[in-house]
């Protein structure tokens, strides 16, 4: 009796002990409150989607007689995996998705690869200027240049505009290299070498050259350096680079829509968006989880790859050298071939894109036919179905308002976010808060946007208790957003933190600075650059975002991505590749903006791995 | 009232303990030294009583406050302990001048602007950095931000001084400098401090106390003279004193006069008053407790010269018999050379003995 009373006294006591340290310590309640909040963000979509994927939706009653919306049944699973359809349905877009992949990973890695080496390791000339603009293409909604691809190589055979090589030099290109697989796999190789450029520039950075020089003395040939030392040490970045790359390739949905589409080449991202469109919820469902799991066996490689990295200790605090390798008389050659590169992958499509919506009749061009209509033209209901040029034109302003409006606030939310997250987790390290936080923040990554758009699609077409239906709001759109861009910034706010000292803040604290003063008096400032950084590539992601959004915009809150989607779907070129050029513009100067007022050199760094 | 009580303190850190049931009592105004190798739970305790990591267990009062207690659901913040800590790189935020990290705290005690004013000249005018006040940390000596550290924890008017290895990141010279600093600080302020280091010469140069630790318990508590002259036990006496302390191995005869301690053929009475009983022991002896004759005397050790070092102030001979091997200590320079035979005599009121299970000190029943 006694004891029991002690006991509760002892119990009573520790509760108090609690609660006045997390009187002290407001960021474990913050971030105890956030995952809460996140993990239904997240965790109900995942949940949605597996219910779904198991229950009678109303569109199955028109193709099952007896079914009941919402019974259990593993309908949709034989449907996709071994039914009649089943071929179309998921074999074929599954297969054509690894092709795409695997074409891809190889061409963007070969070309990441041989670009690092020689921009990082040789005595190229121009070597700063290359290093900067070889990121650009990772700038560009990758789509990008399948818009371009398809200005050249269109054939008119499914209808639309036929491309310039057509109407300047009348040769009709066969329909393998107008669309499907192969103008996939070069737009998008083209797009994802930046990653596979910029992780392997990385490990190539830390190479000590004394450890090449000591290959040489030991008598090996240049090859057999490559291929005996320098190789094995960025292996490991290699293999990131292709996890990476290969689940982007595979997952990623506007270059395959705007390629594949027409010639019913479909891949699952494009199958999901068809399904989903249809409103074949269940399919779509079950394809979906195709592809998070796949994400998810794609994650757990590439943290055994990067656990096994610190095996390879290259970075020396003394006596670090880089020689650069001679290139000797391939020194310009080889500089010539890599501004052709870029003159391909980044000036090309942009300058292609601008040409095209100077032609009043799309694929003439001559110099008469040369107009600024689409850029200044009042409505002309002969032109463009009586669109007004895109400076005249209210529907685009919005967009662009919108866009930026929404790149501002998920760049801002999720810097903060970010930031409290990368502090609580690196402050706590070891304990289960901060392993649930960093997990549940990357948890978002492993689903694809489209089939993320779509759950947030049904989850938030009704009221959930207090939270009103938030579809057609622009709060769904920046809600969205932030989830999905939570990996990323959480990762950027861990890194900020962790080069902070702990003692700078335990000072702050011992000199009687209670904990929110001294996190915005010591932490943040010296948190802003990385901090910075992180918000730059969140505006810049959530700027190109087309496939998380495609489903949820209304009229009022369309995107300036989702405005292109919709004119090149008219066959509205022009217009399509004016807004393309806005959306760039906009990146760039956002861009330029940035490192001008915060000197941040490479916002495009490993944290977005 | 700023004397520290540290009660059964226990602290783990996933699988090893750091602080294993540790009580220790700082008096008012004391110079408390904690002093241990690496990874002895030394930083650990520190931590504990500045309020930046918790104990599992035990209770931490400062003056009539307790600070820390589970059992009592008692927890004060570090921000309100009022204490000053000089970390071991000192912690001045790099974005701050001078002047700024040292009035953040104050400004954060609402006091007003000119009285903050007054207190920042004030300090900087004692550790003479006046003129360097709009500077950034980046921009000054190890030295001077050392002393802009002392400065910021000073303004404040901590009634406790914490120092985590103040001085490991400055060079030789500037430590030797500093120490007096450090102790003239100290004497200024008289307010009660405890230092953490492994150094052994800074605990003994500075403390009123030492408290050595090792594997998160205390191992000895003392003044610099008793931890020098009586170390509790064999590690300690190692730990302590360079060259080392010289460890020899024997037995206690009991003959008919006295106890003697023998080894080799050396044979030392054991000292009047001291009775240990007899059997297997270990002596220590420092090196300078060891005389040396360059000529034969009557029952001293003959030994052979193994090397011979000097350093200017002083000579450290060393010597090796049999399983004996000694480190002796001379003032200035000395005449012995290598391989020179010479006869050796130990204090025998400066000898201790240990016993060679528990490594304890023997102490006379």
């Amino acid at each position: 009796m006694f004891a029991s009373l002690q006991k509760r006294g002892s119990d009573l006591n520790s509760l108090k002990f609690n609660l006045a340290k997390l009187r002290y310590r407001p960021n474990i309640i913050l971030s105890i409150l956030f995952l809460v909040v996140f993990s239904f963000l997240v965790i109900a979509p995942l949940l949605q989607i597996i219910y779904t994927s198991l229950t009678y939706q109303s569109n199955d009653l028109r193709l099952v007689r007896d079914a009941t919306v919402g019974d259990f049944t593993l309908y949709h699973y034989f449907r996709v995996f071994t039914g009649r359809l089943s071929r179309a349905l998921f074999y074929k877009p599954f297969v054509n998705s690894l092709v795409v992949g695997f074409g891809v990973t190889t061409m963007a890695m070969v070309l990441g690869t041989l670009l690092a080496w020689v921009i990082v390791r040789t005595d190229v000339p121009l070597k700063r200027f290359f290093g900067a603009v070889m990121v650009i293409p990772y700038m560009m909604p990758s789509w990008v240049i399948a818009l371009a691809w398809l200005t050249i190589f269109q054939n008119g055979r499914v209808g639309g505009t036929p491309g310039m090589l057509t109407s300047m030099f009348g040769i009709i290109p066969p329909d393998w290299v107008s669309y499907g697989l192969f103008p996939i796999v070069i737009c998008l190789g083209l797009h994802y070498y930046s990653y596979s450029f910029l992780l392997v520039s990385g490990a190539l950075w830390t190479i000590d050259s004394q450890l090449e020089e000591a290959g040489a003395i030991a008598g090996l040939t240049k090859p057999a350096v490559l291929r005996k030392i320098t190789f094995p040490i960025v292996i490991p970045a290699l293999g990131s680079a292709f996890v990476l790359t290969f689940t982007r390739s595979m997952g990623t949905f506007g270059t395959p829509a705007l390629l594949g589409l027409p010639v019913r080449f479909f891949t699952v991202p494009t199958q999901i968006f068809a399904s989903i469109s249809a409103r074949n919820f269940g399919d779509g469902f079950v394809l979906a989880l195709v592809l998070v799991v796949m994400a998810a066996v794609a994650i757990f490689i590439n943290s055994k790859i990067i656990g096994s990295r610190k095996s390879f200790v290259t970075m020396k605090g003394k006596g670090f050298t880089s020689k650069p390798n001679r290139l000797g008389v391939w020194r310009y050659p080889i500089a010539g071939l890599i501004l052709l590169f870029l003159l391909m992958a980044v000036a090309l499509p942009v300058i292609i894109l601008a040409w095209s919506t100077l032609m009043l009749l799309p694929g003439d061009y001559s110099l008469s036919n040369m107009t600024n209509h689409f850029w200044f033209g009042g409505s002309d209901f002969m032109i463009a179905s009586g669109q007004e040029g895109i400076f005249r034109n209210p529907g685009i302003w919005g967009g662009v308002w919108n866009s930026v409006r929404l790149g501002i606030s998920a760049a801002v939310i999720n810097g903060f976010l970010g930031l409290l997250i990368g502090y609580t987790v690196v402050r706590t390290r070891g304990s289960k808060l901060s392993k649930s936080l960093e997990g549940m923040s990357f948890a978002p990554y492993v689903f694809p946007s489209i089939a993320l758009g779509a759950i947030y699609l049904g989850m938030f077409a009704k009221p959930i208790g207090p939270i009103p239906a938030l579809y057609g709001t622009f709060a769904l759109l920046v809600l969205i957003v932030v989830v999905k861009n939570m990996p990323f910034s959480s990762r950027s706010g861990i890194s900020a933190i962790l080069q902070i000292d702990p003692s700078l803040e335990d000072a702050a604290r011992i000199q009687g600075v209670p904990w929110f003063k001294g996190f915005r008096k010591v932490i943040f400032p010296l948190a802003t650059s990385g901090f910075i950084a992180g918000m730059l590539l969140t505006f810049i992601t959530a700027m190109r975002e087309l496939s998380l959004l495609i489903l949820l915009v209304t009229p009022k809150t369309r995107v300036l991505t989702t405005i292109i989607f919709a004119y090149q779907d008219q066959d509205q070129t022009q217009h399509a590749n004016g807004v393309t050029l806005i959306l760039l513009f906009i990146i760039v100067i956002a861009n330029v903006l940035v490192s001008r007022f915060y000197g941040t050199k490479s916002v495009f760094g490993l944290s977005n791995t | 009232m700023s004397e520290i009580i540290l009660k059964s303190i226990k602290k783990s850190y996933t699988e090893t303990p750091a602080v294993w049931g540790l009580d220790l009592h700082i008096e008012e105004g004391q110079f408390l030294t904690i002093l241990g190798p690496s990874g002895c739970g030394k930083t650990t305790t520190l931590r504990l009583i500045a309020g930046l990591e918790d104990p599992d267990e035990g209770e931490i009062i400062i003056g009539d406050r307790i600070l820390f207690s589970r059992e009592k659901g008692i927890y004060v913040p570090p921000e309100k302990r009022q204490l000053g800590l000089i970390f071991q790189s000192y912690a001045l935020w790099p974005h701050m001048t001078v002047a700024k990290n040292i009035s953040l705290g104050l400004e954060e005690k609402r006091l007003p602007k000119d009285e903050i004013e007054r207190r920042v000249s004030q300090v900087l005018q004692q550790v003479q950095l006046s003129e360097y006040r709009d500077r950034y940390p980046s921009e000054l000596s190890g030295g001077q931000q050392q002393r802009v550290a002392v400065a910021r924890m000073i303004a404040a008017e901590p009634i406790i001084i914490l120092m985590d290895e103040p001085l490991s990141n400055l060079d030789a010279m500037l430590r030797v400098d500093m120490r007096a600093e450090l102790k003239h600080l100290h004497h200024d302020l008289s307010a009660t401090t405890v230092y953490v280091t492994h150094d052994q010469v800074e605990a003994m140069t500075l403390s009123d106390k030492i408290a050595v630790m090792m594997e998160g318990e205390l191992r000895q508590l003392g003044t610099p003279r008793e931890i020098y002259s009586k170390p509790a036990d064999l590690f300690v006496a190692r730990f302590v004193g360079s060259p080392r302390i010289n460890i020899i191995e024997g037995r206690i005869v009991s003959e008919t006069d006295a106890d003697y301690f023998h080894a080799e053929t050396l044979r030392k009475p054991v000292g009047s008053g001291l009775d240990f009983g007899v059997g297997q022991v270990i002596a220590t002896i420092r090196p300078e407790d060891i005389h040396v004759s360059k000529t034969e005397r009557r029952g001293w050790l003959e030994v052979l010269v193994y090397s011979v070092l000097p350093t200017g102030a002083e000579t450290i001979v060393t010597i090796q018999k049999e399983t004996l091997s000694l480190a002796i200590k001379l003032g200035g320079f000395t005449d012995i050379e290598m391989n020179d035979a010479i006869w050796v005599d130990f204090d025998a009121a400066k000898m201790n003995y240990y016993d060679p299970k528990t490594e304890k000190l023997l102490r006379s029943v």
